[in-house]
C-alpha cells in the first residue's frame, strides 16, 4: 500500500511525433483506487505502461510514497498488473502461474505455499489450482490473473482493462467482485477502462483523458456533475447528456436561454454568473434525468410543451425524445408516466442544473461547482444501474 | 428417384478419387521400390532381371558393401547435422524473440534483411565462405561445414520462430517483467515451454536440409571430411570398375533413412507446427 504521485510527466515516441502524454499531474492517497477513463488512443494504458515500467517517460517524475521511481526497471518498483488478456503463461498451471513472481524473488518454499492457498481462498480458485490457463473459462481466468497479482502483495496494483474481455453479465458480477475486494484490502489501485459505467462505480478519483491530456480529475460525483468540459460531459453519463447550442440573450437584466420546441417557447432564466455571456454562442448541456415532467399545479419552474418523436423503453425508465431548437433531447421519465409517440407532454427543468459550455472551445463557462446543488448522489446510484 | 442418382454419383466420385491417389502414390513409390529390391539382389541378378522383379536372392551383401564404404562419410554427416541443427534452431529462437518481443529501433529494417538471406542461392555464398573458412581455420573440417549451415540456416529459423512468436501476444512478456525475470529467464521459462511445434518444425526442416545437403559438402570439405551425400555421389559416379548397382542403391538408401526416420517419428508435429495459429491464452 502506497501512496501514487505524478508529476509533469510527458511521454513521446520520437522527436517531430505528437505527445502521447503531456503534462499528466495526478495523486491519489494510500488505498484509493483511482480510475483512467477515456476513448481509445487516449494515453490511458501508455500511462500505466509508463506507471508499471514497461514504458519510459520522457519528462517528468512518478512517485511512489514520495520517492522517484521513473528510472527504475518494472521488477524494482514493487507493482503488480492485470492485464486485459489476463498474459497467464499457457504453460504453467494456474498454481505455478501465481507461484512465479514469487519464486523469483526467491520467497522461502512454505512462504509461497502460505501465500497461493491465501489467495486461492480469497478469489475462490482452490479447485482450480492444478489446470492449465487454457482449460478455464474467461471468468476463471481473470481470477487467476488477479491472483497472480494479489499473491505478490505489491505496493500498487494495476488493472488494463481487466473486465473487458468478460460477457455483460460476468462483467457486471466482476465489477462488484472487484469493488468488494478493494474494500476488504484497501489497496492502492489504478484501473484504465474506457467503460464509463466501471469509472463511475469502483472509482474513488477518476481522471478522464483525451488526446495524453488529463481533461478532469475528481470523484465519480464530481466529474459526473461539475464537468470541466464538453468531452467529460459528452464521455460520463449513459444516456449521454443533452447538448443544445444557442446564442444566450439578456431580458429584464437576467441571462436567458431561448429553447423552441416546435410548439411552444420557453426562457430559461440562467443563474450562473453571467460576466461576457451575453450575446455569445454557447451550449447548453442538460443530463436526460434532470427533464422531469411537469407536474399540473405550476411550481414557478420554466415549462415548455413538446411533442414525442421517439421513445426506448430500457425497463427501469423510458427514454422520451424530444426536438428542442435543432437538437434531439433525450429525457429519462418513469415508465407508467412517459407519453406516447405523437402525444405533447410538458417538460421542466431547474435552470440551476443546467450546465453551460463554450461553443468553439468546449470549455465549461460559468463557475464551476456552484451551479450545482449537492444531493445528487441519488443520480449516480441509478445511474449505474444501466 | 433423385436420391439414387445422387448416391451412385457420390460413390462413383469416390472411386475417381481413391484410382487416382493410388495411381499417384504407386507413381510416387516406384523409385523407392526399385532402390530396395535392387539393393537386396545380387550383381548378375540385376543384369538379367528387370527393375521390379524379387530379387533371385535376397542377400544383403550390396548393403555390407555399401556401409564399408559411406561408414566414416556417415558419421561425418552426424557430426555435422546434428550441432547445426541444434545450434542454428537454438540461436534462431533467441532470433525470433528479441525481433518480435524486445524491439529496437531498426529492428524491422534488420528482420528485413536477414530474410533476404532465405532468398540468397547458396551458390552466391560460396566464394566469400571459403575466405571467412579460411580466415578462421576450418576450411575442409566438419566444423567449418556446422559453422557453414548454422550461418546460412539462421535466416530460415530465425523466420520461423520470429512469425511464430508475433502471434503470442505481448503481454505475456511485461506480466512476467513485472513477476521479476530477466531477458533469459522469460525466454527459458515461459517462451521456449510454449515453442514445441515451432521447434519440431524447425529442427525437422533444419535437419533435412543439412543433411540432405551436397553443395557446401562438396565445396568446403575434402577427403575424410566429406557427408555422406559428397560421398555417395564420388561413391556412384566413379568411372572405373564394375557398376555395382545394388551397392548404390543401398548407400542411397543409408543416405536417405536418417530425414525419413525423422518425418516418421516427428512429422505430425511437422504439420501441427505448420498450422498452428495464435496461442491461446
Amino acid at each position: 500500500m502506497a501512496t501514487l504521485e505524478l508529476r509533469k510527466v510527458n511521454k513521446t515516441y520520437g522527436p517531430g511525433l505528437p505527445d502521447t502524454l503531456k503534462n499528466i499531474e495526478l495523486k491519489i492517497k494510500e488505498g484509493e483506487f483511482l480510475i483512467l477513463v477515456g476513448p481509445s488512443g487516449c494515453g490511458k494504458s501508455t500511462l500505466m505502461n509508463c506507471i508499471a515500467g514497461l514504458e519510459n517517460i520522457t519528462g517528468g517524475e512518478i512517485l511512489i510514497d514520495e520517492t522517484d521511481i521513473s528510472g527504475m526497471s518494472p521488477k524494482d518498483r514493487d507493482i503488480a498488473m492485470v492485464f486485459q488478456s489476463y498474459a497467464l503463461y499457457p504453460t504453467m498451471s494456474v498454481r505455478e502461474n501465481i507461484e512465479f513472481g514469487l519464486k523469483i524473488r526467491k520467497m522461502a518454499p512454505a512462504a509461497i505455499d502460505e501465500e497461493v492457498s491465501r489467495v486461492a481462498k480469497l478469489l475462490q480458485i482452490e479447485h482450480l489450482l492444478n489446470r492449465k490457463p487454457g482449460q478455464l473459462s474467461g471468468g476463471q481466468q481473470q481470477r487467476v490473473a488477479m491472483g497472480r497479482a494479489l499473491a505478490r502483495r505489491p505496493k500498487i496494483y494495476l488493472f488494463d482493462e481487466p473486465l473487458s474481455n468478460l460477457d455483460a453479465k460476468l462483467r457486471v458480477e466482476m465489477r462488484t467482485e472487484m469493488k468488494l475486494m478493494h474494500q476488504r484490502l484497501k489497496t492502492t489501485t489504478v484501473y484504465v477502462t474506457h467503460d464509463q459505467i466501471e469509472a463511475m462505480t469502483l472509482g474513488d478519483k477518476v481522471a478522464v483523458m483525451k488526446d495524453g491530456i488529463i481533461q478532469q480529475f475528481g470523484t465519480p460525483k464530481e466529474i459526473y456533475n461539475d464537468p470541466a468540459n464538453l468531452f467529460v460531459a459528452s464521455f460520463i453519463g449513459s444516456p449521454p447528456m443533452n447538448f443544445i447550442p444557442l446564442r444566450l440573450q439578456r431580458k429584464d437584466g437576467r441571462l436567458i436561454a431561448l429553447l423552441d420546441s416546435g410548439q411552444a417557447r420557453c426562457e430559461l432564466p440562467l443563474s450562473m454568473s453571467d460576466a461576457g455571456l451575453e450575446d455569445r454562442e454557447v451550449i447548453l448541456g442538460l443530463r436526460p434525468e434532470q427533464i422531469m415532467l411537469a407536474p399540473i399545479e405550476p411550481n414557478g419552474l420554466p415549462t415548455i410543451r413538446a411533442e414525442v418523436q421517439v421513445t426506448e423503453p430500457t425497463g427501469p425508465d423510458t427514454l422520451v425524445f424530444v426536438q428542442l431548437n435543432e437538437s434531439k433531447v433525450c429525457c429519462r421519465l418513469a415508465p407508467d408516466v412517459a407519453p406516447q409517440v405523437g402525444e405533447t407532454m410538458n417538460l421542466q427543468f431547474d435552470p440551476s442544473k443546467v450546465l453551460l459550455f463554450d461553443a468553439k472551445s468546449g470549455e465549461r463557462l460559468g463557475v464551476l461547482g456552484k451551479t450545482q446543488p449537492v444531493e445528487r448522489t441519488g443520480n449516480v446510484a441509478q445511474f449505474s444501474r444501466n | 428417384m433423385t436420391s439414387l442418382v445422387g448416391k451412385s454419383s457420390i460413390s462413383l466420385s469416390r472411386i475417381a478419387i481413391y484410382a487416382v491417389l493410388i495411381l499417384v502414390c504407386v507413381l510416387y513409390l516406384v523409385p523407392l521400390v526399385v532402390m530396395l529390391l535392387t539393393s537386396f539382389k545380387t550383381p548378375e541378378d540385376i543384369g538379367t532381371g528387370n527393375l521390379l522383379s524379387w530379387p533371385a536372392v535376397v542377400t544383403a551383401i550390396g548393403w555390407v558393401k555399401a556401409w564399408d564404404t559411406v561408414d566414416g562419410y556417415f558419421w561425418n554427416s552426424i557430426k555435422i547435422t546434428v550441432p547445426a541443427v541444434l545450434l542454428s534452431t537454438g540461436i534462431g529462437a533467441l532470433n525470433g524473440y528479441v525481433l518480435s518481443m524486445w524491439r529496437f529501433r531498426g529492428s524491422q529494417a534488420f528482420f528485413g534483411l536477414l530474410l533476404f538471406g532465405c532468398f540468397l542461392p547458396f551458390q552466391t555464398v560460396l566464394l566469400p565462405m571459403s575466405f571467412t573458412l579460411g580466415k578462421m581455420g576450418l576450411a575442409s573440417t566438419t566444423t567449418g561445414l556446422v559453422f557453414v549451415h548454422v550461418v546460412y540456416g539462421l535466416a530460415f529459423t530465425t523466420l520461423f520462430f520470429r512469425n511464430y512468436y508475433v502471434s503470442v501476444p505481448d503481454a505475456l512478456v511485461k506480466a512476467a517483467r513485472l513477476d521479476g525475470a530477466g531477458f533469459f529467464t522469460i525466454f527459458a521459462k515461459i517462451i521456449l515451454p510454449m515453442s514445441t511445434p515451432i521447434v519440431m518444425v524447425c529442427l525437422i526442416w533444419q535437419f533435412t536440409q543439412i543433411w540432405n545437403d551436397f553443395l557446401f559438402g562438396v565445396v568446403f570439405s575434402s577427403g575424410d571430411s566429406q557427408p555422406i551425400t559428397v560421398a555417395l555421389n564420388n561413391l556412384v559416379n566413379t568411372s572405373t570398375g564394375v557398376k555395382e548397382y545394388n551397392v548404390d542403391m543401398a548407400a542411397a538408401m543409408i543416405a536417405g533413412l536418417p530425414t525419413l526416420l525423422v518425418y516418421v517419428v516427428a512429422g505430425k508435429y511437422f504439420v501441427r507446427g505448420l498450422t498452428a495459429g495464435a496461442v491461446k491464452g
